[in-house]
């Protein structure tokens, strides 16, 4: 290990020492307490972000391949993916200040376990080898499983964390198993390697069982149907930021790691696991969607809606082919900041001096704040997937790649869905502008502001001018895409 | 400035945003002056661009703006791009200037209006959605402004929303557009489909390259046709435009008369290559423009409210822009175009100078003798009078005696079939003549009708109105012998480079022997004088008493006229109840079904929801259960 190795894991190395010392902070006591734990969290994420920029292109210089040891990779898809994941960290900092003041919490645990979170999310992203996106996944939920019971004192934030660990532990074996059936088939856990060993292979069935196993954990890590019962009850019980968390930066990592693995490891039987993922894709579309309609609470609402977007991506991992990388890329970009403006909407609702997380809580809003209903409308429309949002740029690429891949029908489900979904999307239109709020009230602070205006533009600004993040995307991609054959498959 | 056409929209759409955001709270001298700046700041920078563009393509070439690649995926893509050609400066200096004045001429109107910000929020925006209609550089980009303008014409007709009729005129103007828009976009796929492009150059390459089958060529000239139909207001979709008259008048002006109607002579001018090609579409375009002109030129023989005659009026004028195009005449229907913004602008801003000085009132049954009280206007109204009625050496004779000579020699048509074009236009012009002096003699001579509170209000209008109607007067007088003198022909020899040449078509621009010209010249003015000599004997002195005498004389014909020969109540009959029983059985029938069902779904759904509400009720081992029995299921589907 000399430095030259090192270069490639510095921003992870950076991150990790912040926010164990912000671990730290509270126990010296004195004058470090009185720091702002928000703005020194904001300040190692810029470090990080800043490290991660440097060593890329440091990391150009060294090694074509761009990889350590076989385990992780510095690539264009990594980059593209932390980058993602440390902008939208941001912007949950800024969205828990008033969370953690009202509940008198101490900031500095929670956002020591989100920079933990982080890390474990950028390992995720780089990994090349299972085991090493195993441990990141696992730094990702031990830390989210805490996070998620941060109301020690509300039973149903303590209940939620209970199921989401039990459940992720659950699902954390079975993955295990499935890894560890494909390194007995394969002899290798690199994904390069596992390609490799598979192309030589024509059927095994201990083979599909492990690729079935680790798909079914990945599967409960992006909320896939039949992989979803937990997911609107944990959004629904834990505290609204960490939902907002759950839902966009742990589970764009997870389409992270769903997509390397499937695109560079396992794309030689992509014959025999396209059609189970596509039957969970179908209903993943189909029965969040449905159940959607019937909330009315809207992080329930907004769980529902997620399990939904999960079936839309898988799209662009069954269809195997650039166009599908792409999407899996873009989409994973749009639906953060999306979803984030959104959550910030919710984070703003108040009911009685309580948070409010109800549709009607919503009644009112365009009165109260046109800029602020109209930004909502753009963030609805961007998830329903309709011009000139973003939303519909990411669909577009998502839904072309399966036509392209001979999944048309799942399309032809996929749109179908999307007209459905627009449905409870509206809903909250039509209480915003529609209905009068007698009773709403909104907490309108500036860090929400300052989120919702940067999803707003960001989510505009994509959908008018998606071509410079669709030449990232492709840029991104090219490393992944190289290792894969993406030409459609006639036959092993 | 060549590179940054963008601009010329970007900045009435900023004075949209500016007016629309903040309009209401930043009070009347801001919106004022952010909407004349930005239609002032587009006007320059849109001359400004067409200096640079003369000055850098003396032959009149194409210039190509792209802003960016909005999307491609695979063979298919989309630019956001801008162009100037010849065409192009043309109508973007009629839209920007006559966009601008119209502007000016509303700070007066709409003084004394509510919703001042709200109306020039729209305004600008529609200005904003008209250079992009004519600066694209494909159908696409030509579709996103052609719905634009389609919107603002919505929002504009309804704008008195406290009324009855305006939104439902507001909805009407939107609703019949659609069919038309449904044509265009059917065109744009056929496009996509069959040449890979919808941008205009590439297009009108494969057309003029030959070997494109004939139907298709046919039917998507017919089909942009259709879309031309809508927008433009001919038959069978003229009938929102009338009506569109809720508006306030300077938007009549601007959007239904000089300006957004004119879109399909545009389209249809762009997409000359096409048409040249198709033979059959044109005889469909100038039937259906000589119809038009004729049928509308009729109606407004006996209407009373002094826009709508107007109304009728743009109607029939754009029947004449179509028979132009019709007969390959394409110069001569962007020329009647031309001079048609100029004196139909007048026209129209000049009534809202009478309306301003009636109190609101549009009747010309209680108006007459306003000459002395309102002279400026009477004296523009009069001049445009002139021009519309084809007076030589007035704007409007020299573009329609074009178009009637081009109708009468065209190289498409079998002879028969140009006579009767030709007739029916003649007929259309004497009409027109005698209906625009009817109105000019009821509204400005005889005694005046109306109460004596309108009589003690009247007034002049202010210089904001009053020098806006001067420039257009003046520009209908001369316009025409600028333009486009016989044989000296300006604007022929400034588009003739956007007509590509054709093996296997007529030349775009054909000569008409000079005797020809200068006889149908003569029949052109006689049919002029006539139709004034006849409506100054009746209406002069007489006024009203000569039409009650045409009603006792011919009662079947009047009332037809005065009905509008029942158009509105056929379709009512035809299409729109029929069409709402269609509804109604849908809405209690068909929809009862789906309601149903979906109520079943929902059922069932939410008795899902229960069922897994029962799994969860704080029992984690159910949530394994089914997370199992998930990976079984795989598993099994697998094996």
């Amino acid at each position: 290990m000399n430095w030259n190795d090192m270069i490639y894991i510095l921003p992870e190395v950076i991150l990790t020492i912040g926010a164990s010392a912000m671990l730290l902070v509270p126990v010296t006591g004195g004058r470090g307490a009185k720091l702002s734990a928000k703005w020194m969290m904001i300040i190692l994420l810029a470090i990080t972000a800043g490290a991660l920029i440097y060593c890329s292109h440091a990391v150009e210089n060294i090694d074509q391949s761009r990889q350590l040891q076989a385990m992780f990779a510095l690539d264009g898809f990594s980059i593209f993916f932390k980058l993602l994941f440390i902008g939208a960290i941001a912007m949950l900092v800024m969205l828990s200040e008033d969370f953690l003041a009202e509940g008198k919490y101490s900031p500095w645990e929670y956002y020591s376990l989100l920079g933990f979170a982080l890390c474990g999310m950028m390992f995720m992203a780089s990994g090349v080898h299972l085991i090493t996106i195993y441990i990141g996944l696992e730094l990702l939920s031990l830390s989210s499983y805490i996070l998620a019971g941060f109301y020690k004192s509300e039973l149903k934030s303590t209940e939620a964390a209970m199921k989401y660990f039990i459940l992720g532990a659950v699902s954390s074996a079975i993955l295990l198993y499935g890894i560890s059936l494909i390194y007995g088939v394969c002899g290798s856990l690199n994904l390069l390697d596992i390609a490799a060993a598979m192309s030589t292979i024509v059927t095994n069935d201990a083979l599909m069982f492990g690729i079935m196993l680790l798909g079914a954990g990945l599967c409960f890590k992006i909320a896939a149907v039949p992989f979803h019962v937990w997911t609107p009850d944990v959004y629904e019980g834990a505290p609204t930021p960490i939902a907002a968390f759950l839902s966009t930066g742990s589970k764009a990592a997870a389409f992270a790691i769903f997509a390397r693995i499937f695109y560079t490891g396992l794309h030689d039987f992509h014959l025999e696991w396209n059609y189970v993922l596509a039957t969970i894709s179908a209903l993943s579309m189909i029965i969040g969607n449905l159940a959607a309609i019937t909330q009315d609470n809207v992080k329930r609402m907004l769980g529902y809606s997620s399990i939904a977007h999960a079936g839309y991506v898988l799209l662009g991992v069954i269809s195997l082919n650039a166009l599908g990388l792409r999407g899996i890329l873009m989409y994973s970009v749009v639906y953060v900041f999306a979803n984030l403006g959104i959550w910030a909407t919710v984070l703003m609702l108040r009911r009685h001096q309580y948070a409010g997380e109800r549709v009607d809580d919503f009644e009112g809003l365009s009165r109260r704040s046109p800029l602020w209903a109209f930004a909502m409308v753009i963030f609805l429309l961007s998830l329903g997937g309709i011009p000139p949002t973003a939303g519909f740029i990411g669909k577009y690429f998502l839904f072309a790649a399966a036509v392209q891949a001979g999944f048309g029908w799942l399309a032809v489900i996929a749109v179908l869905m999307s007209a459905v979904s627009m449905f409870y999307y509206l809903r909250l239109v039509v209480a915003m502008y529609l209905r009068e709020g007698v009773e709403a009230e909104f907490a309108i602070t500036t860090p929400l502001r300052i989120v919702a205006g940067i999803c707003l533009v960001v989510t505009l600004a994509l959908g008018i001018v998606p071509s410079s993040l669709i030449d990232q995307a492709v840029l991104s991609s090219s490393h992944v895409a190289a290792h894969a054959a993406l030409t459609p498959h006639a036959g092993r | 400035m060549l590179n940054t056409l963008w601009l010329i929209p970007i900045l009435p759409f900023a004075g949209f945003l500016l007016n629309g955001l903040f309009g209401k709270r930043l009070g009347k001298g801001f919106v004022t002056a952010v909407a004349l700046l930005a239609s002032l700041g587009a006007a320059v920078a849109g001359t400004i661009a067409v200096v640079q563009y003369h000055a850098a393509y003396p032959t009149g070439g194409l210039h190509l703006n792209l802003v960016y690649n909005w999307i491609a995926s695979g063979s298919i893509g989309a630019d956001i791009s801008f162009q100037l050609d010849p065409l192009s400066v043309v109508m973007l200096m009629v839209v920007t200037w006559v966009g601008f004045l119209i502007h000016l001429y509303s700070v007066g109107y709409m003084a004394h209006e509510d919703g001042y910000g709200r109306y020039f929020a729209y305004l600008n925006l529609f200005l904003a959605e008209m250079l992009v209609l004519i600066l694209g550089s494909s159908y696409l980009l030509m579709f996103v402004g052609w719905e634009g303008v389609g919107l603002c014409s919505y929002l504009l007709i309804g704008f008195y929303y406290q009324t009855d009729y305006a939104p439902a005129a507001g909805k009407k103007a939107f609703i019949v557009n659609r069919i038309g828009d449904f044509g265009f976009l059917v065109a744009m796929f056929l496009m996509f489909a069959y040449f890979g492009s919808v941008d205009f150059a590439k297009v009108s390459s494969i057309a003029a390259a030959g070997g494109v089958e004939h139907w298709l060529l046919t039917a998507i000239c017919l089909l942009l046709f259709l879309g031309a139909v809508g927008k433009s207001a001919q038959i069978p979709l003229y009938v929102w435009l009338p009506d569109a008259m809720a508006g306030p008048t300077p938007v009549s002006a601007l959007i239904h008369a000089a300006t957004m109607v004119t879109a399909g002579v545009y389209m249809v001018v762009r997409s000359n290559a096409l048409f040249r090609l198709a033979p059959g579409a044109m005889m469909v375009v100038a039937l259906i423009g000589a119809l038009t002109a004729l049928f509308a030129a009729t109606i407004g023989i006996r209407q009373w409210d002094i826009k709508k005659v107007l109304a009728y009026s743009t109607v029939s004028q754009l029947g004449f822009m179509f028979i132009g195009v019709g007969v390959g005449a394409f110069t001569a229907g962007i020329f009647h175009l031309i001079t048609h913004a100029f004196f139909k602008a007048c026209l129209f801003l000049g009534s809202g100078s009478v309306i301003h000085a009636m109190s609101g009132e549009q009747d010309m049954r209680k108006m007459g003798g306003l000459k002395s009280k309102i002279p400026i206007t009477y004296w523009t109204f009069a001049i445009a009078t002139y021009a519309i009625a084809g007076f030589p050496p007035f704007a409007g004779f020299f573009s329609k005696d074009e178009i009637l000579a081009s109708a009468l020699n065209n190289p498409y048509f079998p002879k028969p079939f140009s006579w009767l074009i030709w007739s029916l236009g003649t007929v259309a012009a004497f009409c027109t003549a005698y209906y625009m002096y009817r109105l000019v003699y009821l509204t400005f001579f005889g005694n005046f009708r109306g109460t004596h509170e309108q009589e003690h209000h009247l007034h002049e209008s202010p210089a904001s109105m009053t020098i806006p109607l001067i420039i257009l007067a003046a520009l209908s007088a001369v316009g025409g012998a600028l333009l486009g003198w016989p044989h000296h022909h300006f604007l022929a020899a400034w588009l003739k480079p956007i007509f590509p040449e054709i093996g296997g078509a007529p030349e775009a621009q054909y000569e008409i022997s000079p005797n020809i010209e200068y006889a149908l010249m003569l029949v052109s003015s006689a049919i002029a004088v006539i139709g004034w000599w006849i409506a100054r004997t009746r209406f002069r002195d007489r006024g009203l008493e000569a039409d009650d005498q045409f009603a006792r004389n011919m009662p079947a014909v009047a009332r037809g006229m005065e009905n509008k020969w029942y158009v509105d109540e056929a379709y009512g009959a035809t299409i729109v109840r029929p069409l709402e029983g269609l509804s109604q059985f849908l809405w209690r029938g068909i929809d009862a079904l789906i309601d149903g069902t979906l109520a079943i779904v929902g059922y069932i759904v939410a008795a899902i929801g229960d069922l897994l509400r029962f799994f969860q009720t704080g029992n984690v081992r159910n949530y394994a259960l089914m997370f199992f029995l998930g990976v079984i299921v795989f598993i099994w589907v697998l094996a």
